[in-house]
């Protein structure tokens, strides 16, 4: 189907029936009950796993198929957020042009400094790479306020032109929407205790992800990608052989930037504000964690890497002490006082803390990531013996 | 049995249409039952206290968060009542809010606007906080503020300064009780030209973001109406840890004041620079230098330790404020005893302005008889009232921001202990900080009650 | 001219604490082949040992005074410290005073045992790991020890105190012969610098002059051989871990008096570190240590008030603008080998 093997298909199918049914696998426990704190069928992070899984494809067709560390990936993300703002403010409310024009603007950036920063390679890529979004951070953050709104962010505003759009009345700022639809409606359905919200912003970016994701799969199973890998395990045999590696590593490079730039447009395109934090280092290390956390080079682990640090971030920053006496209520006074006091480093504002350990563990454990985790289980369950299959994947 | 709700944003949980219209694209916007969004129809209503937990500002947010508990508690008739037995408004009940026992929901800014923004909407899809409140940097209350207005939900602000949050970028559902940079530029002005003369050269050390902005112009215009001149301003990364290349050549500049419109890390690290630089000691035009904080915190202070000795600044409220200026500042003192009895010390100020944020929300929510945004807001704008600690007060309608007296205070030579670092040295009352709603532009818009 | 003077020694002492996080850096890299993004965190561990030994020797019982009230009105509780009852008031006070020269002695020992425990605990099974698991293992470290200074001292930063003796600043021009008051320069910042060239001087001569580091030099330049020698070089490099370790808790404690530590100060070392021993050249220490002070004197010019109005926001950028036109006109830094960390 669509041009890929059998297995990429139902890769494929899976990944959209996940998308799809999202906002029901995502709230299995009934609304109410205490275990409802772990539900993330909500719209807002719903639509971050989709975007930031769009983010970390784009990194991982750079990274995994290229290894070239790109230390500098959310600047793309970045400016693309911004271009996708501008055109919130300038040209129309509706959220098509915000996205196509922040993937080309992410796409031109990332050719001026692919173009400079691929004349390295190795740690010194990723120095150069880090420093230009370094610099795209502090410049952004001070100098360029007066187009990136600096620290408070770029935002729009009752004022703006929106020239395709008619004169607003309403004395309120219209939401991003898609024809009409507003990318925060919502469809919730109550069944039997269970509440499931089906968000319009959710599905647009959801369908969007399936576009990439197709996508990314053409690109590692075609011969480009194959020429891309043959760079990764020796660039210099290649070099020899009188190939010129270095537009094939530009053509890659741009491609990943534009991924990163769509996932600043729909970021904006589902919350219409772009901050200069988002070109930080941290956030590029952010979407390097998710591809490794998930597994490099495979193409489901970085939506997957994603989804796991993005359920972090909001869930468990929010479980504050009050809740988990709430939950160990049951327990005598001075036990659950006991627990809670154990419990209460890790959660709420020691969310860092866990999510340092879980970084740990896995890299420690399972070098290969989740995806490795998912094919130790799927081998146990088949009951095959794992010695040979682990060695080979060594 | 399956039940169908038709909404629009968030998560509304009332008037089913069973399975009606599912294909027609307009169920989308179509409006629904209930008046506005997160109306609370349990016997609870849910807050949400969004506030730095993780990151530098993380022992801000520990006591914004404090304050929190302390004003639930009060609200639903636990503990002493704290400044509810002071507060001017006799609307509260301490039974709740409207009869509702209130319940809150926490989360983490990690002071980023992104990360902001992303907790209060899982508060509002998620959890159904009806009212948004927090954070300590200005860059997320004016995210978390638009926010809010986009999605009708009312947004009290905690610790924000720069003009912009009920200036520039004011917004019909966004409240703050905080003062900002104006104010303390207006405060200082007269004070300092008191103490150390009208004929000073001031340098200033500006962080290069915008409240850094706000508060350079807001001292600079304030200190030359009163005859100060501004021989440089110079721009300092907000990432900077080390100061000492930017205050060296202070002292050889010619001037004799330096102003550091630096906050949180960058203000410690500076003024320890500063002092360092041996710029307290020093000799200049003739005259003592000195140097000037606009914005003081007490958690500041105690990072500076004893550098902050005899440095003046402005603050919103201070622990002794009572003690020191009288009984018109009623409130500080019942507020200090049941922060003071339950966490033991004193609290700061971002733990002041957040529990009065909370309680006049509350207020307005009893006075308007609902939590309708537009009714809650409406009860806030132009609503005068007194006994929360800073003397009478009033909610200006045209910006949403409250004036008040603003303390000027000095860092403590002889502190007794960790909480006394600071000292009172006057009061600008808050006629001489007030100033026309329209001079920093934006538009309030329309109240969105969301439905 | 003085303030050229000026920034060049603000460059120097900047460029020193650059340099000794990236000598620390540099050594991990060069014997190990490890990139290290916890190394940030163990100047952190550095710094709050300083603070902890200043909170041990500040361990106090209470004493009420009853002439002076606490905030709620109730008598005032005064903390004494035990050191004042049991050396007397003013002896105890000087200790207190000094505890920031007195925790390097402190520092050394739990420093060089963390970096053995990270070393033999974590860091040696990711040896043959790519360097991709190797930074983000000693990154999700370096969240975690963060993490937990953060859990036992706070997030708001502690200010720490040169001894009395030092605290102030001197003449700087007026000792080299210029007009007096033209460059005055702290006394601490000045020691930082010293402590720094001394700490420095003492690793490399440590490298170069004794039979141990002969044999650690060795087998940075080819550690198969060495092995096939019949040498234990592994034990040698675990120890060249811990070392490294207390260069870098050593910048740490000295580092306390001039920017009140917190537990993220590590992170804003970090990126900075990183730039600069890849500037200097991959696994070169004295590159690692020119590019220090190179970089520092860099970022003192921009951010001189002429520079700045001449070219806005040039000392935000300057640091990674100069690290893009170094890597692409030299493309290992100033003094890499070729052939490090390409791949």
């Amino acid at each position: 189907m669509l041009g890929l093997n059998k297995k990429d298909t139902s890769l494929l199918v899976a990944v959209a029936l996940l998308v799809a049914l999202a906002p029901i696998i995502l709230n299995p426990f009934p609304e109410g009950s205490a275990l409802a704190q772990f539900n993330a069928g909500y719209p807002d992070l719903m639509q971050r796993f989709v975007i930031f899984g769009i983010f970390a494809v784009g990194f991982n067709i750079l990274f995994g198929l290229t290894g070239y560390l790109s230390f500098g990936h959310a600047a793309f993300l970045g400016a693309g957020s911004y271009a996708g703002v501008w055109m919130l403010k300038l040209l129309t409310i509706n959220v098509i042009p915000a996205i196509l024009i922040s993937t080309v603007v992410a796409g031109l950036f990332s050719i001026l400094i692919g173009y400079i920063s691929l004349r390295r390679s190795g740690i010194y890529f990723s120095i150069l790479t880090l420093a230009f979004a370094q610099m795209s951070f502090a410049l952004a953050a001070s100098v360029l306020t007066p187009i990136t709104g600096g620290e408070t962010g770029l935002q729009t505003a009752l004022d703006d032109p929106r020239i395709l759009d008619g004169a607003n009345t309403t004395g309120n700022i219209p939401a991003p929407s898609l024809f009409g639809m507003e990318m925060s409606d919502s469809l919730q359905v109550n069944v039997a205790g269970w509440l499931w919200t089906f968000n319009v912003g959710y599905y647009l970016a959801g369908v969007i992800l399936l576009i990439a994701f197709y996508v990314a799969i053409r690109i590692f199973r075609s011969p480009f990608g194959l020429m891309l890998r043959a760079i990764k395990s020796n660039q210099q045999r290649l070099t020899y052989t009188g190939l010129n590696t270095r537009p094939y590593m530009l053509a890659c490079f741009v491609i990943s930037g534009m991924y990163a730039g769509l996932a600043g447009g729909l970021m904006v395109a589902m919350d219409p504000l772009a901050g200069a934090e988002r070109m930080q280092w941290t956030a590029s290390g952010e979407v390097v964690l998710m591809t490794i956390l998930g597994g490099i080079g495979t193409l489901i682990g970085p939506v997957l890497g994603a989804g796991l640090i993005k359920y972090f971030e909001n869930i468990f920053s929010k479980i504050n002490s009050n809740l988990l006496h709430e939950w160990f209520a049951f327990l005598p006074d001075g036990l659950e006082d006991f627990v809670v006091a154990i419990i209460y480093p890790f959660i709420g504002k020691g969310w860092h803390l866990t999510l340092g350990l879980m970084f740990m563990a896995v890299i420690i454990f399972l070098p290969g990531g989740l995806v490795e985790l998912g094919q130790k289980i799927a081998r146990k369950m088949s009951g095959k013996s794992d010695d040979k299959q682990t060695k080979s994947t060594e | 049995m399956s039940k169908l709700d038709l909404t629009r944003r968030g998560v509304i949980k009332s008037g089913a249409v069973a399975g009606a219209g599912l294909a027609l694209p307009t169920i989308f916007t179509a409006s629904s039952a209930a008046a506005y969004v997160n109306e609370p129809t349990g016997s609870t209503v849910t807050l949400g206290f969004n506030v730095p937990q993780t990151g530098p500002y993380a022992d801000e947010g520990a006591d914004e968060l404090r304050a929190y508990m302390l004003a639930v508690e009060h609200l639903n008739g636990e503990g002493d009542g704290g400044m509810l037995n002071t507060f001017s408004s006799k609307a509260l009940k301490g039974n709740g809010i409207l009869g509702k026992k209130v319940e809150y929901v926490t989360g983490d800014t990690q002071t980023k606007p992104d990360a902001a923004r992303a907790s209060a909407r899982s508060m509002i899809e998620k959890d159904g906080a009806v009212m948004i409140t927090g954070g300590s940097s200005s860059g997320v209350a004016v995210a978390v503020q638009a926010l809010c207005q986009e999605a009708g939900i009312i947004f009290m602000a905690g610790l924000t300064h720069s003009n912009d949050t009920t200036g520039k970028d004011k917004k019909a559902n966004g409240f703050r009780h905080f003062f900002n940079s104006y104010m303390s530029g207006a405060a200082l002005a007269p004070i300092l030209a008191d103490r150390y003369g009208k004929d000073r050269k001031a340098y200033h050390l500006t962080a290069d973001y915008n409240w850094g902005y706000t508060t350079e112009e807001a001292v600079r215009t304030s200190t030359e109406a009163m005859g100060w001149e501004t021989v440089a301003a110079v721009k300092t990364p907000l990432a900077q840890t080390d100061f000492s290349s930017y205050v060296a050549p202070v002292l050889n500049s010619g001037a004799d004041v330096l102003v550091l419109n630096h906050y949180g890390g960058n203000m410690v690290n500076s003024l320890t620079s500063a002092v360092q630089f041996g710029l307290r000691a020093a000799q200049a035009n003739g005259k003592n230098f000195e140097i000037v904080v606009p914005l003081y915190s007490r958690l500041m202070a105690k990072g500076a330790g004893k550098n902050v000795a005899g440095i003046f600044g402005s603050t919103n409220w201070h622990w002794s404020l009572e003690n020191v200026a009288g009984a018109r500042y009623a409130g500080t003192n019942a507020f200090v005893k049941s922060f003071g009895e339950k966490y033991g010390f004193p609290p700061s100020q971002a733990a002041h302005t957040t529990y009065c944020q909370t309680l006049l929300y509350a207020d307005a929510c009893e006075r308007a008889g609902t939590f309708n945004p537009c009714g809650v807001g409406q009860a806030l704008e132009g609503f005068e009232f007194d006994g929360l600690g800073n003397g009478p007060t009033l909610y200006r309608a045209e910006d949403h921001q409250c004036f008040k007296d603003v303390l000027v205070v000095k860092g403590n030579e002889n502190p007794t202990s960790d909480f006394d670092l600071l000292e009172i040295v006057d009061v600008t009352p808050a006629a001489a900080v007030t100033y026309d709603a329209s001079i920093f532009g934006g538009e309030l818009g329309s109240c969105n009650p969301g439905a | 001219m003085d303030q050229i003077i000026l920034q060049i020694l603000n460059g120097l002492d900047k460029g020193s604490a650059y340099a000794l996080i990236a000598l620390g850096l540099t050594l991990i890299f060069g014997t190990l082949g490890v990139v290290n993004f916890a190394h940030g965190a163990l100047f952190m561990l550095g710094a709050f040992c300083a603070v902890t030994l200043n909170r041990i020797l500040s361990l106090s019982h209470t004493v009420i005074d009853e002439t002076k009230k606490d905030f709620l009105g109730n008598p005032l509780k005064v903390e004494v410290p035990y050191v004042q009852g049991w050396f007397g008031e003013s002896t105890g006070q000087a200790i207190i005073d000094w505890s920031v020269p007195l925790a390097i002695l402190f520092t050394i020992p739990v420093m060089i045992a963390i970096g053995v425990i990270m070393e033999r605990g974590l860091i040696k099974h990711f040896y043959k790991r790519p360097h991709a698991d190797q930074i983000l293992v000693t990154f999700g470290l370096a969240i975690v020890l963060q993490e937990i200074v953060k859990y036992y001292f706070g997030a708001n930063q502690i200010p720490m105190n040169a001894p009395q003796a030092f605290f102030g600043s001197f003449d700087f021009g007026a000792m080299i012969g210029m007009e007096p008051g033209a460059i005055i320069y702290p006394y601490w910042r000045i020691i930082y610098f010293c402590f720094a060239a001394v700490l420095v001087g003492g690793v490399l001569a440590f490298l170069q002059f004794t039979t141990f580091g002969m044999v650690v030099r060795a087998g940075m330049a080819d550690r198969e051989t060495v092995g096939l020698l019949g040498i234990n070089i592994d034990r040698r490099f675990t120890i060249m871990f811990g070392i490294a370790a207390a260069v870098a808790g050593l910048a740490g404690v000295m580092y306390t008096p001039i920017n009140p530590p917190n537990y993220h100060m590590g992170m804003d070392f970090l990126v900075i570190s990183f730039v600069v021993v890849v500037v200097g050249g991959m696994g070169s220490l004295p590159g690692a240590i020119l590019a220090g002070l190179l970089l520092g004197i860099l970022e003192s010019f921009a951010s001189m008030r002429q520079i700045i109005e001449l070219l806005p926001g040039i000392n935000q950028v300057v640091i990674y603008l100069a690290a893009i036109v170094i890597l692409l006109t030299r493309p290992r830094g100033l003094m890499g080998r070729k052939g490090v960390m390409e791949d």
